[in-house]
């Protein structure tokens, strides 16, 4: 029987306020002592009074807009209530049956097709305790309970059961990750919990739905996606070996790559809503709303495709450099940065313009060319040297910590010592001909590590090219008296005797010339 | 509406309740008379009302997102049974 997977999403992030979701305690606990960021709100003591946090309101209605969700003019918050140590109140402020927002979509690419994935809603909740399970020298298990998360604002999105296979479920949640970085209202760091995600996987065969699963503790893109292979997988043995599947949660582990059925919360399902009484309905103005819509940034989907009409770029190159804010930023820095210098240039007719073809002389192909550098030099040789720094220190890093989780290269672009500036540098020294694309990567690397310019390191190092026609062609020469052999082969009809030579001469000149240069004068002189 | 003792039982076990039998029977009664009291209120035609979530008429108490102080540690604390290196310690609930 063939079998159809059926996945929904749930993601919780926490919002970048400063202060809990009902009260002023600070929300940044992430290195402060256990129960110092606590109040009696968040404490749950009797008798207090939460009060709503309006950025909060607005970072989930931002959220809500980017994902073409319609807002409710009126909503409401609800106990949910569960007895569990993580809980201080006894019951979670929540949103039940009137959310924040409702009915939205993400697009996401499958094999070159547009997808949409319903998203069911969009609300706001907080977040719960933070529980360390312990064992006491007698065999004792016990928890110890930090209240500093307690109170954090925490806005769930559910996903309809759109996605039909776990890379699916992958890409939609990497699309919602960098929108929530896009519009600011996360950090999305997975590993320190600020974006969890829970996912519901069934199988589905004609008309027939089989239990579905949920599955929990996930804390990387690449744990949800290997959870849910692996359970999709599961699951159809179960099926194909006549057996029957239960409705269960099971939560994922890491290090031996299985999901495991948890025990459920006893009742846990039976949360018992009702009306928060403490809080008074919101009711959210359409000019307010309307009014967070136009401050809303260019999204990353239009900002893929602009980037491809504008510049380009191929749907690969767009999609990679607009999957975070900072380095579509980056990116349309530096081509902003030599558009100026052109100007700069142009009107200082001391720097040479020897080489200029006939691809950069119009300002649009031009700007596509440089864009295709920039591109090629951010997604090449910067990932490059970003990552073999990254697994240095993440090899470090692992004797403390248990690594691999999410790795976000770009987001580091901000730290780093090579500038817009100092890119678009290198650029127009290879655009002017004064710097080959070969030793362009010496230098590359050069500013990455000093954070020099590339005029000053091209200069230090004579890195400059031999534009001399005289002098390519002494050395042109002397090549050709050394290797007589090739000669002889290219004059007796070998192709591939040419190649060789071109190479010989970039050897004698270290790289100092430009290869189509030397290729042309080559079969001149062998002509 | 009656209340049976099987849904006496499973609310106290929500509310992590222990009854003992002369409860069990006196509050399967007492919340039996409450729910019967909803059951008055049902017969009043509400077709053109819209509900109802909230009975005091006020709307968005929102707060600005400023920091304000939290308690000390050891005010946190105070009232805990028990407590371990700057944590409320507590009975394992569940593995």
């Amino acid at each position: 029987m063939k079998y159809e997977t059926v996945i929904g999403l749930e993601v919780h992030a926490q919002l970048l306020t400063r202060s809990k979701m009902f009260c002023g305690c600070r929300t940044d606990y992430a290195d402060s002592l256990p129960n110092t960021h606590v109040c009696p709100v968040c404490l749950g003591m009797p008798g207090v009074l939460p009060t709503i946090n309006g950025q909060a309101v607005e970072y989930t209605v931002m959220t809500a807009l980017a994902l073409d969700c319609t807002i409710a003019v009126c909503s409401k918050f609800d106990r949910k209530n569960y007895p569990y140590p993580d809980l201080m109140k006894g019951y979670q402020i929540s949103q039940y049956d009137v959310p924040l927002s409702h009915h939205g979509w993400l697009e996401i690419e499958v094999n070159g097709r547009k997808k949409r994935i319903g998203i069911t809603r969009v609300h706001l909740e907080e977040d719960v305790a933070k529980l360390l399970n312990r064992t006491d020298p007698s065999g004792e298990t016990y928890s110890l309970v930090d209240v500093n998360r307690a109170g954090v604002p925490l806005m769930e999105i559910v996903s309809e059961p759109d996605l039909s296979s776990p890379d699916e479920a992958r890409l939609c949640l990497m699309r919602l990750h960098s929108l929530l970085r896009y519009l600011g209202v996360s950090t999305g760091n997975m590993e320190e919990g600020s974006f969890r995600c829970d996912a519901n996987i069934s199988l589905r065969s004609g008309q027939q739905s089989f239990p579905k699963v949920e599955v929990k503790n996930m804390n990387s893109f690449k744990s949800v996606y290997l959870a849910l292979r692996y359970e999709e997988e599961r699951q159809r043995k179960v099926l194909e070996e006549g057996g029957s599947l239960v409705q269960e949660t099971r939560g994922w582990d890491d290090d031996k790559e299985v999901t495991v059925a948890q025990r459920s919360k006893e009742y846990a399902h039976d949360y018992r809503y009702f009306p928060e009484p403490d809080l008074p309905p919101l009711i959210l103005g359409s000019e307010w709303v309307e009014g967070i819509r136009a401050k809303l940034p260019e999204l990353p989907v239009a900002r893929r495709d602009r980037f491809m009409v504008q510049y380009g770029l191929s749907a690969y190159d767009a999609d990679l450099l607009t999957s975070a804010r900072d380095s579509a930023d980056y990116f349309e820095s530096c081509l902003k940065t030599s558009q100026e210098s052109r100007v700069k240039s142009l009107e200082s007719p001391s720097l040479p313009h020897r080489t200029l073809d006939s691809r950069l002389q119009t300002p649009d192909s031009r700007l596509r060319w440089r864009a295709k550098a920039v591109a090629n030099w951010m997604l090449g040789e910067y990932l490059r040297l970003l990552n073999l720094e990254t697994s240095q220190e993440s090899r470090v890093k692992s004797q403390e910590s248990r690594g691999g989780g999410l790795q976000t290269p770009e987001s580091r672009l901000q730290t780093l010592k090579i500038t817009p500036e100092h890119l678009a540098g290198m650029l127009d020294l290879i655009e002017q001909g004064i710097l080959s694309t070969t030793l362009a990567k010496q230098v590359f690397e050069e500013m990455f590590h000093s954070g020099r310019q590339a005029a000053q390191i091209v200069a230090e190092k004579g890195l400059t090219l031999i534009s001399g026609t005289e002098e390519i062609a002494a050395i042109i020469d002397q090549v050709l008296r050394e290797n007589a052999r090739a000669v002889a082969d290219f004059r007796g009809g070998k192709e591939q005797a040419l190649k060789f030579l071109v190479g010989q001469v970039m050897k004698a000149t270290e790289g100092r010339v430009k290869p189509d240069l030397v290729s042309i004068q080559l079969k001149e002189k062998l002509g | 509406m009656k209340l049976g003792r099987e849904e006496i039982e499973h609310i106290a076990r929500l509310a992590r309740l222990g009854l003992s039998e002369a409860e069990t029977e006196r509050f399967q009664s007492q919340l039996s008379d409450i729910m019967e009291n909803f059951d008055i209120l049902q017969e009043v035609d509400t077709t053109d009302i819209l509900p109802t979530a909230h009975v005091i008429e006020m709307e968005n108490v929102i707060r600005d997102d400023k920091v304000a102080p939290s308690l000390p540690q050891d005010e946190i604390l105070a009232n805990a049974p028990r407590q371990e290196g700057g944590y409320f310690r507590v009975r394992a609930v569940l593995e």
